[in-house]
C-alpha cells in the first residue's frame, strides 16, 4: 500500500536568486528585449523616432502577427503549421484573379472586391481544415502533415498563375494595406482587431480554455469530453484562413503578387515569433500578447541590422540566436 | 547461487522504496517476482541493473560483489533486461537486432554473413526459423520477445530478466513463450519472471519471491504456495485503519442503473459482467493486470468495445467518445491523475471545471461568474487545501488532487461515477476521509462503480464487489458475502465459498 503524500512546491518565495532570476526573464524577457532594441536603436540608428519608421516597422510586422496569431493557436494545442507561407501565397494568387476577371467578368467591382477579400480567406482556411484532418483523421505529425501543403500549395498558387506576376491597380482591394482608418494603416488596425479577438478567444471562451487543455494533456481533455479532434480541426483552420489573409495583405501593399515570393520563410518568422514571445512549443499555452511582442522583435532585430548597413541574411543569423536565448530561457524558467 | 542481492534499501527524496529487501536467484532457475503496484519490484530490478544507486545492501553475482553504475555494465556482467515494450529497433532486421552495437566485422566493414548465420543459428536453438533479413516490426510481439531473448543469449547472458513479458501475448504465443523460457534453463540460463497472471506463474516458474510495501515477504518454492497464500502474501491486510462504512444489512434489491454484460475486447478484457445499482458502492477487483482499468475505460467509451453490451437505466448504448457517455451522466476519475488526470500546468478553477465547460458557455464565453461559483462550492465541500482557485493544480499535494478531479465530475451532476483508485498515492488521513465521501454521495443516490487493489478500502465501502481475473469477471459477491477470504479466493480464481457466480 503506498502512502505517499507528494509534497507541495515551496512557495515561490523560497526560491534561489538565479531561478528567480529566469522566471522573471521568462516572464518579461520579451518586453525587455524589445524595449532594449528600441533604446539601442534611439541612440545608434539615425531617424529612429520619426513616424516614417514607426510606419515601416508597423506595417511590416502586420503580417507576421496575423500568421503568428494563428500559429499561436496551433503550437498550443501542440501542433506546428509549415504550410502558413504557401497558403499566403494561394490567397495572394487567388485574390487578384477573382477582381480582374479571370474566372468570371467583373459587373459590379464592389461585389468582385468582397468577394476577392472573402474567398481567398475562406479557401485558405479549408486548407488549413485539410491540416487538421491529416493530423486528427489520419494521425500524422503536425510537423509531417503540414509539410505537404508546404510543398504543394506554393505549387498550387504558381499554377493557379502560370508562375506569372499578377500587377494590379484596385483602391477597393488595396485598402486593406494602404488605406488608413483614424490615421491609422487599415493593416496595423487589422493586425490589432486580430491579435484583440485571439487574446479574448484564448483568456474567456471554452474553445480557447479546450484549446489549452489539449496541449496541456491531451488524455486527459480526452477523458473530460473535450472534443478533441475538433478543436484540432478548428485551430488548423483558424491559422489557414489568418494566413489567407496575411496573403492578401501583401499582395495589396506590393500591388502585385507573385506566387514564388508570397510569404516565402513566413513559417519561419511566425514560430520564432510564437517562441520568442513564450508560448511553449509542446502546447499547453498560448501567450498572445507573448507573440505579438515576439514579432515586434524579430521585425525591430531586422529593422535594426538592415537601418545600420548590416546585410539581410546577417539578420537571419540574429535571429536565429534569439530564438535559441528564447527556448532556453523558457525552459530555465519552468524548471524551478 | 547465482544472484544474491541482501538488505537493499532505497529512498527517493525521503519516501522510502525500499527496506532491507532480498532477492537470491539459482542458476537454471525461473523465479517469479511478485506484488502490487509500488511493492518495490521495479525499483529493486533497476537497482540490480544498475539503472539506480542502492541505499544500503549488498549484491553478489556469480560469486563476486558487484556494483554497476549503468545498465551497460550489468550487461557486460551478463544480466539482460526484456522490457514490457521490447527495446529494438524496430525497422532494422532481425540479425542486426541481435547483433546491435556488437555487429561482426570483416575488414572494418559489417559482415552480413556472418551475422545471419549467426542470428539463424541462434533462434534454432529456439526453434523459430524465420528471414532474419527483414524488419523487426514485421513479426508478432512474441517472435519480437524471442529476438530480444536470442540477444540475450548471445551476449552470454547469465541471468535474464522479463518484465511482464505476456502482457500483450495471446495464449499461443506465451505458449512459444514458455518453451523459449524452458530452452535457456535446460542451458543454465537463469529468468527472473515479473508478472501477474497467477496461472502462468504456476505454469513456468520454480520459485516465488513477494513483495510488499518496498520489502520481501515471502519466499518458496511455487509447488510449496497455494494461490490463496500468494494473493495474501501480497496484498497483506491493514484493514485496522478503516471502519465498516457500508451498513452491514443487505440493502434492499435496487434498480440497476448501469449494466455490462459480457463487454470484451483485446486480450485484455475477455468476458465481463457487472451491474452498479442506484444509490450504491459497487466494487471491481482483481489482482494487476485482470483488466480492471481497462473494463472501466470501455464502460467509458475511452477504448473501442468489440464484443458485449452495456445498458444504461435499462437502454442499451454505445459509446464511442468519453464524451458519449459523459453525455449519459458518467463520470471516470482516472488511476493515474500525472497521465490522464490533470492538466497540470491549469489551475485548479480551470481542472476543476475542464468537464463542466460546454454547461458554463454562454455565447461561447465561459460564465465566469457561475465557474467561481461552483469552484468555491466544491473547494469548501471537499476540504481542497490551497492558497487560491487559481493556483496550478500541480503545485497541489495528491489527496488535493484527486478530490479536485472528483469534484471535476461532481459539478457534472453524474448519475454514475467510475472511480479507479479513488486512494492510489494519498495519505491515510485524506483516504478516509474520500472513502466517507464517495459513501455519503452514494447515500444520495449517486451510483459508484469503485476500482481498488485494497482489500480494506473493499471491504469497508462497498456493497458488492465484482471480482476479474485475467479479463473475465469471476465472482460477484454481495454485502453479506463479502469477506477477506471470499475476494482472495475468487482473486485466485478458485470457487469462491459463497456468492453467485456470475
Amino acid at each position: 500500500m503506498t502512502t505517499i503524500e507528494t509534497p507541495a512546491p515551496q512557495p515561490s518565495g523560497a526560491l534561489s536568486s538565479g531561478s528567480r532570476l529566469f522566471a522573471l526573464a521568462g516572464r518579461y524577457g520579451t518586453f525587455a528585449a524589445f524595449l532594449a532594441l528600441v533604446v539601442f536603436n534611439m541612440a545608434v540608428t539615425p531617424n529612429f523616432l520619426s513616424w516614417q519608421t514607426l510606419n515601416v516597422n508597423l506595417t511590416q510586422v502586420a503580417t507576421i502577427v496575423i500568421v503568428a496569431t494563428g500559429m499561436t493557436l496551433v503550437i498550443a494545442t501542440g501542433g506546428i503549421d509549415l504550410s502558413v507561407g504557401s497558403l499566403m501565397a494561394i490567397a495572394g494568387a487567388l485574390a487578384p484573379m477573382i477582381f480582374m476577371g479571370r474566372f468570371w467578368p467583373v459587373e459590379n467591382m464592389g461585389l468582385a472586391v468582397a468577394l476577392a477579400f472573402l474567398i481567398p480567406v475562406v479557401v485558405a482556411g479549408l486548407f488549413g481544415l485539410f491540416n487538421g484532418l491529416l493530423v486528427t483523421r489520419f494521425s500524422i505529425q503536425p510537423i509531417i502533415a503540414t509539410l505537404v501543403l508546404f510543398i504543394a500549395g506554393r505549387g498550387i498558387a504558381q499554377v493557379m498563375t502560370n508562375g506569372n506576376l499578377q500587377v494590379f491597380k484596385n483602391e477597393g482591394f488595396q485598402f486593406i494595406a494602404m488605406g488608413r482608418i483614424a490615421g491609422i494603416p487599415a493593416q496595423v488596425v487589422l493586425m490589432i482587431v486580430i491579435a484583440a479577438l485571439a487574446f479574448a478567444l484564448v483568456r474567456y471562451t471554452v474553445i480557447g480554455r479546450q484549446i489549452i487543455a489539449v496541449g496541456g494533456n491531451e488524455k486527459a481533455a480526452r477523458l473530460t469530453g473535450i472534443p478533441v479532434r475538433r478543436v484540432k480541426l478548428f485551430v488548423y483552420m483558424v491559422s489557414g484562413a489568418l494566413s489567407g489573409l496575411a496573403g492578401l495583405v501583401v499582395v495589396a501593399r506590393n500591388s502585385a503578387s507573385d506566387a514564388n515570393l508570397v510569404g516565402l520563410g513566413m513559417e519561419l518568422d511566425a514560430i520564432a515569433a510564437v517562441a520568442v514571445g513564450g508560448t511553449l512549443l509542446t502546447g499547453g499555452r498560448a501567450n498572445i500578447v507573448g507573440t505579438v511582442l515576439g514579432a515586434f522583435v524579430i521585425q525591430l532585430v531586422r529593422y535594426t541590422l538592415l537601418a545600420n548597413g548590416v546585410p539581410d541574411a546577417a539578420a537571419l543569423i540574429v535571429k536565429a540566436g534569439l530564438i535559441v536565448l528564447a527556448v532556453f530561457i523558457q525552459q530555465r524558467a519552468d524548471k524551478h | 547461487m547465482l544472484l544474491s542481492m541482501q538488505g537493499i534499501s532505497k529512498a527517493f527524496g525521503g519516501v522510502s522504496a525500499l527496506k532491507a529487501a532480498s532477492l537470491e536467484v539459482e542458476p537454471g532457475e525461473v523465479m517469479a517476482l511478485v506484488g502490487q503496484n509500488g511493492a518495490g519490484k521495479s525499483t529493486l530490478i533497476k537497482i540490480l541493473t544498475g539503472v539506480y544507486r542502492r541505499d544500503e545492501g549488498s549484491i553478489a553475482f556469480d560469486g563476486r560483489q558487484v556494483d554497476f553504475s549503468m545498465p551497460a555494465e550489468a550487461q557486460t556482467a551478463g544480466i539482460a533486461t526484456i522490457y514490457q515494450e521490447i527495446n529494438l529497433a524496430p525497422q532494422r532486421s532481425v540479425a542486426e537486432n541481435i547483433y546491435l552495437s556488437r555487429e561482426p566485422r570483416r575488414f572494418g566493414l559489417l559482415d552480413h554473413a556472418a551475422m545471419r548465420r549467426g542470428a539463424e543459428a541462434v533462434l534454432a536453438t529456439f526453434n523459430l526459423s524465420i528471414d532474419v533479413d527483414r524488419p523487426v516490426a514485421h513479426f508478432d510481439a512474441a517472435t519480437r520477445q524471442m529476438v530480444a531473448i536470442a540477444r540475450a543469449v548471445t551476449q552470454n547472458a547469465r541471468l535474464v530478466i522479463m518484465d511482464e513479458p505476456t502482457s500483450s501475448l495471446d495464449e499461443r504465443e506465451v505458449g512459444v513463450l514458455f518453451e523459449t523460457i524452458r530452452t535457456l534453463k535446460r542451458s543454465g540460463v537463469a529468468v527472473i519472471f515479473i508478472g501477474h497472471r497467477l496461472d502462468e506463474l504456476y505454469a513456468i516458474c520454480d520459485r516465488v519471491t513477494i513483495m510488499r510495501d518496498g520489502q520481501t515477504v515471502a519466499k518458496s518454492p511455487m509447488a510449496d504456495m497455494p494461490k490463496m497464500a500468494l494473493v495474501r502474501h501480497m496484498l497483506g491486510k491493514e484493514l485496522a485503519a478503516f471502519q465498516a462504512m457500508a451498513p452491514d444489512e443487505d440493502a434492499p434489491e435496487r434498480p440497476v442503473r448501469l449494466s455490462v454484460e459480457n463487454a470484451g475486447a483485446g486480450v485484455r478484457v475477455r468476458d465481463v459482467s457487472l451491474t452498479v445499482r442506484e444509490g450504491e458502492i459497487s466494487g471491481l477487483a482483481g489482482l494487476l493486470g485482470s483488466g480492471r482499468t481497462e473494463t472501466a475505460r470501455l464502460v467509458f467509451g475511452a477504448d473501442r468495445m468489440d464484443r458485449g453490451t452495456i445498458r444504461m437505466e435499462g437502454r442499451e448504448r454505445r459509446y464511442r467518445e468519453p464524451a458519449d457517455a459523459i453525455a449519459d451522466g458518467i463520470g471516470l476519475v482516472s488511476e493515474d491523475r500525472k497521465i490522464d488526470g490533470i492538466v497540470p500546468d491549469m489551475s485548479i478553477r480551470e481542472n476543476m471545471t475542464l468537464a463542466l465547460l460546454p454547461k458554463l458557455r454562454k455565447a461561447g464565453i465561459v460564465d465566469r461568474a457561475r465557474q467561481d461559483e461552483i469552484v468555491e462550492r466544491y473547494i469548501r465541500a471537499l476540504g481542497v487545501k490551497c492558497a487560491s482557485p487559481d493556483q496550478p493544480i500541480k503545485e497541489l499535494s495528491g489527496g488535493n488532487q484527486q478530490k479536485v478531479l472528483l469534484a471535476r465530475w461532481l459539478a457534472t451532476d453524474p448519475r454514475v461515477l467510475i472511480i479507479d483508485e479513488p486512494t492510489r498515492g494519498i495519505d491515510i488521513g485524506a483516504k478516509s476521509e474520500i472513502l466517507k465521501l464517495l459513501r455519503s454521495l452514494a447515500d444520495e443516490g449517486l451510483s459508484v462503480l469503485m476500482i481498488s487493489s485494497e482489500l480494506e478500502e473493499l471491504l469497508s465501502a462497498a456493497d458488492r464487489v465484482t471480482v476479474l481475473s485475467d479479463g473475465t469477471s469471476v465472482a460477484t459477491l454481495p454485502r453479506k458475502d463479502l469477506s477477506e477470504a471470499a475476494l482472495l479466493a475468487a482473486m485466485a480464481h478458485q470457487a469462491a465459498p459463497s456468492g453467485e457466480q456470475a
